[in-house]
């Protein structure tokens, strides 16, 4: 199952077909959402090209820990309900974070001979990236099988 | 202005991901989650075409349509899946694979407007 589409899962594989002006305006919607928060994080954190670009940074960092806390609580608590991953998942965070701006930001630093911020940028945010999905997947995972043995 | 020119880009660019990546997925078998990785870089490519462009047009297909049509959240989410699946391999490659081809689509973009 992946965020945006795994057609090696049936009722993924039939969406398009069965739904699709509700699964591509639930996607379009919700890019629109993700987008205009990434756009306001870039007005509230301005930077020049070739500097650090915090607000991209932080953008794809906690669009990943969400991400980890969506596909889990969607494997567990919502796994029938059909618009939900695409519009939280493709649409929302899917158009909230970008893997576009951070490698141009990334050339923008080597442009502006900053070699090891421009490592350091792409390592941390990529690492950083990884740990925040695995941290959101886990964490919300471990909170519902509580949930869980509470109620039984 | 600038707010509304960013939501028209998204509204497209977030449909045109999800479409590309599924006729992407639909042909071939592997895991290896090539869907993404073709939107990302593609997507890379445009952004450095679009750099340098006035800054209504640039909201609208860099920040709107290009930022909308790349995903960190997937790329991460899809690579966290083949670790879980223990192909260390595949989840590797995908990192690999999306940053270098990604910078270089980005650089080749922008050579060629430069």
């Amino acid at each position: 199952m992946d965020p945006d589409v795994s057609l090696a899962v049936p009722a993924q594989r039939r969406e398009l077909r069965e739904h699709p002006a509700a699964v591509l305006c639930a996607i379009s919607l919700g890019g629109v959402c993700g987008a205009l928060a990434r756009y306001g994080v870039g007005v509230l954190i301005p930077h020049e090209p070739g500097q650090w670009a915090w607000a991209t940074w932080l953008v794809n960092l906690s669009g990943c820990l969400l991400i980890g806390v969506l596909m889990a609580l969607i494997g567990r608590l919502w796994p029938r309900q059909q618009l939900i991953r695409p519009f939280a998942g493709v649409g929302v965070l899917g158009g909230y974070t970008t893997f576009s701006t951070a490698t141009v930001d990334v050339v923008h630093q080597l442009n502006a001979h900053q070699p090891a911020l421009a490592m350091l940028y792409m390592v941390t945010t990529v690492l950083g990236a990884l740990l925040a999905v695995s941290a959101g997947f886990a964490v919300t995972t471990a909170a519902l099988s509580r949930r869980e043995k509470v109620a039984w | 202005m600038t707010v509304l020119l960013v939501a028209v880009g998204a509204a497209v660019g977030a449909p045109a991901r999800y479409l590309l990546d599924r006729a992407v997925q639909s042909r071939h078998d592997s895991v290896f989650p090539w869907g993404t990785c073709v939107v990302n870089v593609l997507g890379c490519f445009l952004l450095g075409v679009l750099t340098g462009l006035p800054s209504a047009l640039f909201a609208l297909l860099g920040t709107g349509f290009c930022g909308a049509l790349t995903t960190y959240s997937t790329f991460s989410y899809e690579t966290l899946r083949l670790l879980q699946l223990r192909a260390w391999l595949m989840a590797g490659l995908n990192v690999v694979v999306s940053l270098v081809a990604g910078l270089g689509a980005a650089y080749l973009g922008m050579a060629l407007v430069s």
